[in-house]
């Protein structure tokens, strides 16, 4: 068996699943392109470039998620997204946590360095 | 930056063919599409670790070393990390690939390449992470 004809409605629902694939493709390739291209030709302030590029990033994981990984608000994916946003929760206390503690060490040991 | 774009390209069409390996897997209509599929994902992912190489191998030609600078050190800490995570997902594919032409399309060759699925699209992500923080954020 290395090849077997779908019926009809299994055709469709591929289809529609093979679609999911391309519009995520197509948003993750302009989401890549915008910050590299923003980054690479166009003269933006530093804090703007990194609100964009931040942003790109941040949308375009939500895409990969959503159409690669099939994590939807559907009922039955509530337990994966659950447990996504819990990753989530703990590393942003983690990061968010020691970026607190490194730079109230930075402003109390050398506070004149600080930029 | 244009060697870090490329390697992006790489990851990011790879995750995508990795995705229609997966529907011609999971409609078992294919055979011979899913292993193309797989083959090309394999050759798109060693060409991301290759590149990564042929980069490193660069950097330290100009000096770049770890030992350098703080920004380098922890550079050289993450970056081979998700590239090293990259070429175990290679050896594995191949793995898989053995099993799939020894043992055929059974459940636990199946059940692999689902697994692999997962791990592949999330090595994606984290480099989505790594170019917006590393490479874009350090120009910027």
């Amino acid at each position: 068996m290395s090849r077997r004809t779908l019926s009809d409605a299994e055709a469709q629902e591929r289809a529609s699943e093979q679609r999911n694939y391309l519009w995520g493709f197509a948003l993750a390739l302009i989401l890549t392109l915008i910050p590299f291209g923003v980054a690479a030709f166009a003269e933006w302030r530093p804090l703007h470039l990194y609100l964009l590029i931040g942003g790109c990033a941040l949308v375009q994981v939500v895409v990969h998620f959503r159409c690669f990984l099939h994590i939807t608000l559907a009922r039955n994916k509530r337990e994966d997204l659950q447990l996504i946003l819990f990753t989530v929760l703990i590393l942003s206390i983690m990061v968010g946590g020691t970026l607190w503690i490194l730079f109230n060490l930075y402003y109390r040991m050398m506070p004149d360095m600080l930029p | 930056m244009r060697g870090a774009f490329f390697e992006t390209m790489l990851l990011l069409v790879s995750s995508f063919t990795f995705g229609m390996a997966s529907l011609a897997l999971k409609y078992r209509d294919d055979r011979r599409a899913l292993v193309g599929w797989l083959l090309i994902t394999l050759l798109l992912g060693l060409g991301f670790v290759a590149h990564e190489l042929y980069d490193f191998h660069r950097m330290f030609e100009a000096g770049g070393v770890p030992s350098r600078s703080g920004f380098l050190s922890a550079f050289f800490s993450l970056v081979p990390l998700h590239g090293l995570h990259v070429t175990v997902a290679c050896v594995w594919l191949i793995a898989l690939l053995g099993q799939l032409a020894v043992h055929g399309l059974d459940a636990q060759t199946k059940n692999g390449l689902i697994r692999l699925a997962i791990l592949w699209h999330f090595l994606d992500i984290v480099w989505i992470g790594i170019f917006s923080l590393v490479y874009l954020g350090g120009l910027a």
